[in-house]
């Protein structure tokens, strides 16, 4: 167990480290003086020249890297460009719309996956599976972008329930907040759960053919507890293995669907720096989103002990 | 005396024959086939000219003569949605073909070394995971300005790792078995059994992540088409339509209905082929229906 559980994490620590090594050498790449940026085009070269000295921008590649790297440990990722504020006050003040956008997301996904997902499984080949598999199958083919504007124009436009973007702040009260962020983390999840759903299904039925199940059944165990006891809890290292990817999906669904919305979360943070060449906000937020993909990656080999006893001694 | 064992023989007949039953099959076929049709059929006639605008038509509802209204410009929707089936075919298919070209002969060639290679390449591709793709792909056409060449390389690269776990798992079952054994002693070297014994073992498996990998980047081209990191006007492309779309949905909602149901239509139909194979193919997945 603890062997496992430390090769994880030296794995999780290694790609980390790798990655941002990468990003890193991809934004030495990237054309545009971010110097030159700043001051405008009138102006001189001296002035620039400048500007690059204080900013660091003169100091060799390795000890540049070394210095972000040590401030991205010590959460100190520098000043925007563009907004001329810490990045660290942007990503927090971003990280309130998205982290919540992303969580109700996936908890929607989750919630309507499972139980459609064991319905499913329960009554394989039957109208009700073909009937769930098939909007599962439709679901998987919905881009979630395009299913946003549906839910705008039926939610919003016409029946004027939720708005159709912005967000007004929490500030502005709880209800309010999340009310916007409603048809947001519906188009995020709805595909998801389709994808999940499948998954789910396809990981029961497999589990209900193992001996086991028969055992328990014969033993005369209701099929209603053989079904949530036995075998969900044994078809649930796929489904983790998916949730897991989804996850990095869903961050990254998050820059699709907050620019559909208007959303100022992360995802509009880091498509707007991309397109100003605010390198250094680039840099942070997508260093900041590939550590989380590899956190949950690393959560989700950890739960598959807690899931399966078998990895836990297994040396 | 012999011992004597019927193995019901798979010829092309039979699958053929299988394959006019599965239903999942038929369906992503003929579906399929008239996306691509419809993508050729738009190089010689499209009811309208996609390039010239006719303000005075601007924002028609759907009729006889515009069977999917028309946008902001006077465009026919129709002959747009036709001619964006080219651009998302193409940005697809040709990142499909560039996953598969990289990422099988790395897959393979990591389960025929196995040990530290294998482990190295296995890390690489945890590397490549660890990146949402859309956020790559979006950093990537950043860099090298957007454009469909460069959305075609932003997806290809990541279909680069997932074709190399597909072909790396798929190689791994293949090697234990006794006919690369047999292989081995007439003294083929491991690249030889690779190509020659490997490859057409897990072809199937590669097909199936083929077309799921195809409809996958349908939808991550019309992700990054709509962001504006796609194809470029007046080259009509699906995601494109939809951000134009966008902000005309009170007055013209046809405008964005028809493209997104395209995008509908061809990922399922392409899913369906992909189900539709691998039950025809893979006996194991047919029990579990």
């Amino acid at each position: 167990m603890t062997a496992y559980l430390l090769k994880r994490l030296a794995i999780a620590i290694a790609t980390l480290i790798l990655a941002s090594m990468v990003v890193f050498a991809v934004l030495e790449v990237l054309p545009g003086d971010p110097a030159r940026l700043m001051l405008g085009l009138n102006a001189s070269a001296d002035q620039v020249e400048l500007l690059r000295n204080q900013m660091g921008l003169n100091a060799p590649l390795a000890l540049r890297y070394l210095h972000w790297a040590g401030g991205l440990l010590s959460l100190d990722f520098g000043r925007s460009y563009t907004y001329s504020v810490p990045v660290i006050d942007l990503v927090r003040e971003r990280l309130a719309v998205s982290l919540p956008l992303a969580l109700i997301a996936l908890a929607l996904s989750t919630m309507i996956a499972i139980p459609v997902g064991l319905f499913s499984a329960s009554r394989r080949g039957r109208a009700g599976d073909t009937i769930s598999m098939g909007a599962a199958q439709l679901g998987v083919a919905v881009p979630n972008f395009w299913f946003a504007l549906m839910l705008i124009y039926v939610f919003a436009v016409w029946l004027q329930l939720v708005p159709a973007g912005g967000f007004p702040g929490w500030s502005a009260g709880i209800w309010p907040a999340l009310k916007s962020l409603l048809l947001p983390a519906v188009a995020l999840a709805l595909p998801q759960a389709a994808i999940l759903a499948r998954v789910t299904r396809s990981a029961l039925i497999e589990v209900l053919n193992e001996d086991y199940i028969r055992t328990a059944r014969a033993k005369g165990l209701p099929y209603r507890a053989v079904l949530w006891r036995h075998a969900l809890r044994n078809a649930m290292i796929p489904v983790l293995t998916i949730l897991g990817l989804q996850f990095a999906f869903l961050l990254a669904g998050t820059i699709i669907i907050e620019n559909v919305f208007y959303l100022p979360g992360l995802g509009r943070l880091v498509f707007q720096a991309i397109t100003q060449r605010d390198l250094i906000v680039v840099e942070s937020v997508v260093m900041l989103l590939v550590a989380a993909v590899i956190a949950v990656n690393l959560l989700v080999d950890l739960s598959y002990a807690v899931v399966d006893p078998r990895l836990r001694t297994r040396q | 005396m012999t011992l004597h064992i019927d193995i019901p023989e798979e010829t092309f007949g039979t699958i053929l024959a299988k394959a006019f039953r599965n239903t999942a099959f038929v369906a992503g076929f003929v579906i399929t086939v008239l996306i691509l049709a419809m993508a050729i059929v738009s190089y010689a006639w499209t009811p309208y000219d996609v390039t010239k605008l006719m303000i005075s038509d601007k924002t028609q509802v759907p009729s006889l003569a515009h069977w999917f209204g028309t946008d902001h410009f006077g465009r026919d929707i129709l002959s747009m949605v036709m001619v964006g089936a080219r651009n998302s075919i193409a940005v697809a298919l040709v990142a499909v073909g560039i996953g598969m070209g990289v990422g099988v002969p790395l897959g393979a060639f990591a389960a025929a070394r196995g040990g530290l290679v294998d482990e190295a390449l296995m890390r690489l591709n945890d590397l490549v995971f660890a990146f949402p793709a859309l956020l790559s792909a979006i950093m990537i056409t950043a860099i090298f300005g957007p454009g469909a060449v460069n959305a075609i390389i932003a997806i290809g690269i990541f279909n680069i790792p997932v074709f190399a776990r597909v072909a790396r798992a798929g190689a791994l079952a293949i090697w234990p078995r006794e006919f690369i054994l047999a292989a081995r002693a007439a003294g083929k070297s491991s690249t030889q059994i690779s190509i020659e014994h490997v490859l057409p073992n897990i072809a199937t498996l590669l097909l199936v992540q083929g077309t799921i990998q195809f409809a996958l980047g349908i939808l991550a081209e019309a992700g990054l088409s709509y962001l504006g990191l796609g194809a470029q006007p007046p080259m009509p492309s699906w995601g494109r339509m939809l951000f134009d779309a966008q902000t005309r949905m009170v007055v013209a909602p046809w405008m964005a209905i028809f493209p997104g149901m395209a995008i509908v239509v061809t990922v399922l139909g392409l899913n369906l082929l992909g189900d539709g194979i691998a039950d025809i193919l893979d006996p194991k997945s047919r029990r579990q229906r």
